[in-house]
């Protein structure tokens, strides 16, 4: 008895590290966004008067980094959710052709495709800014979403059609016999049964998309072009910068991620760790 | 993992029955990656290669005083990061299995860091170390009157700080990898350990530990590849600094690009892939068994 009360005392010692590791950062930021610049600076662990001006600075877009605010904000919306879209509709689309049509070299995309999810994300950054710059497309919002779908729909095909070699064949062969085209299989048969791991696959895209920072900050650069990950970039440009005005902004950007993480949680973690790492 | 377990359903009877019309969709269906995959992954490699075919950008490289501190940092990096995360994730795994509901409310803030992006947190741990007006060397002044360290102005202490931004960051994820991997061990064979008089360590020596050795084991390869790649837990809390040494092979890519040295920046990555390409080779090689035997 007396070797199970010790034994939950270890457990609850051992949370009170894992929760100040956790979530000390995270504190600091919500700190800093209700504290006067003054008290933000003076190290203290809890403003003096709390106060809500940075959010209605940014609200009203009533500082020099903040100018742009509402538009930087929507193009990170509008980048996100293009990116999800088209990484739906083109993984989808691939998943289907390699793992239910079974299409001539299938394999061989899937192995380039993998080997494409294997680059690290920091090394393919800077021929794809080269090529951009080819294309004509640096500075335009479609360079960002290309690139975010490039790197997003290796893993996206991946699940998807791990996924989908799991639905049975004779649903398939039912379809065929009915003399169901390829096209309204897709659309009938396929598309509904893998509801659950596209909506999986969806929010990876888009929160992928909404969070990068390092694309966004080589693909774009005008500050009405810009996505709010790269606006708070400029921030630290001086060392007297606002910092409680980039922990607020930072807050507003980090909120939406977070929810949708949180509300899609269940999804996430069985659709996407199951693709993740192999045993 | 359940995913490749699972047997094919049926090893291609459809296939001789198979209509060109089928084989005509799927080209259609699979040529929109294709295209994706020839513009902007092929045709940037190539292109890329193609400006770091000349000898002498390498010689420029190597004789960069920073790149040889890189290459070390960088090595440092993957080798005590990655491990370093692991055996916490490992550790931390066993802890969250306990069935307890205050501990699955722990594990819900424990997934924080990975849910939030990394540009504010990492901006939040920055400003916490800044050493005049920080929230860490105004405690130490409080408790013991002494100045704190000019921590990031420190080139082994900036490293250092940008390895635990590193592994804050990414250890939720790979614990609940390796949750996963513990939760999928039968609960009956630490029953017949704990029947036989089993201790903890032996538990985990004889049970746990043989089942998740290759999840471990892959994953750690995994993350390496993927901590290559990590730009953002070096450049937003150092920049690099101070006086560029700091830099892994990601973030000096990338300050060759800012001054214009597209050729240098090329070169960086050639000379990062003898790193890259057997963790890369190893991966491929697991996942496309792992693809065969089912």
């Amino acid at each position: 008895m007396k070797k199970k009360y010790l034994n939950e005392a270890f457990l609850l010692l051992m949370a009170v590290p894992i929760l100040l590791w956790s979530l000390l950062p995270i504190y600091h930021i919500f700190l800093f966004s209700i504290s006067s610049k003054d008290s933000a600076f003076s190290g203290a662990l809890w403003p003096d008067l709390p106060t809500l001006r940075n959010f209605s600075y940014i609200w009203k877009q009533q500082h020099f980094y903040l100018y742009h605010f509402w538009v930087q904000i929507w193009n990170s919306l509008w980048i996100a959710v293009a990116v999800g879209a088209l990484t739906l509709a083109v993984a989808s689309c691939a998943a289907f052709a390699i793992s239910r049509l079974k299409v001539r070299g299938g394999r061989t995309v899937m192995n380039l495709a993998l080997f494409t999810y294997f680059i690290p994300a920091a090394f393919l950054a800077i021929p794809m800014y080269k090529a951009m710059g080819n294309y004509g497309l640096l500075n335009n919002r479609w360079s960002l979403v290309l690139a975010m779908v490039t790197l997003a729909s290796p893993y996206a095909i991946w699940v998807l059609k791990q996924a989908s070699d799991k639905l049975p064949w004779e649903l398939d062969e039912a379809a065929r016999i009915d003399g169901a085209t390829p096209l309204q299989l897709f659309r009938l048969v396929y598309l509904p049964l893998m509801t659950p791991s596209m909506v999986a696959i969806g929010t990876y895209a888009l929160l992928l998309a909404w969070n990068e920072y390092l694309y966004g900050y080589l693909l774009l650069s005008h500050e009405r072009t810009i996505t709010l990950a790269v606006a708070l970039g400029h921030f630290t440009a001086a060392d007297d910068s606002p910092w409680e005005l980039l922990m607020a902004t930072g807050l507003v950007y980090a909120l939406p991620p977070a929810a949708i993480y949180y509300a899609f949680r269940r999804y996430m973690v069985s659709g996407l760790t199951s693709g993740a790492v192999k045993s | 993992m359940s995913a490749i377990a699972l047997p094919q359903t049926s090893p291609l009877p459809p296939a001789q029955r198979r209509m060109t019309s089928w084989q005509v969709w799927g080209l259609i269906l699979i040529a929109p990656y294709v295209l994706v995959f020839l513009a902007f992954v092929l045709y940037p490699v190539g292109y890329g290669l193609w400006l770091a075919r000349h000898p002498e950008s390498y010689v420029k490289l190597f004789n960069d005083p920073i790149f040889f501190r890189t290459v070390v940092n960088t090595i440092f990096f993957i080798l005590v990061a990655v491990n370093l995360k692991f055996l916490l994730a490992l550790w931390l795994s066993g802890f969250f299995t306990h069935e307890r509901v205050w501990i699955r409310w722990v594990s819900v803030l424990f997934l924080l860091p990975w849910a939030v992006p990394s540009i504010p947190t990492i901006f939040s741990i920055r400003f916490m170390f800044n050493p005049e007006w920080g929230v860490i060397n105004s405690v130490i002044f409080r408790l013991t009157g002494l100045d704190g360290p000019n921590w990031l102005n420190d080139p082994h202490i900036g490293l250092s700080l940008a390895m635990v931004t590193h592994i804050w960051k990414s250890l939720p994820f790979w614990t609940l990898i390796l949750i996963s991997g513990r939760l999928a061990i039968p609960k009956e064979q630490y029953e017949a350990a704990s029947v036989d008089g089993a201790t903890v360590w032996q538990k985990f020596k004889y049970v746990t530990w043989p089942s998740i050795r290759t999840l471990y084991l892959s994953s750690t390869i995994l993350s390496m590849i993927f901590t290559l790649g990590d730009f953002n837990s070096v450049y937003l809390l150092t920049g690099g600094g101070p006086a560029d040494l700091t830099h892994v092979l990601a973030t000096l890519g990338i300050r060759y690009i800012r001054l214009d040295q597209v050729d240098m920046a090329m070169a960086t990555i050639v000379c990062a892939l003898p790193f890259v390409l057997p963790l890369v080779y190893f991966m491929m090689k697991s996942l496309s068994k792992s693809d065969t035997e089912r």
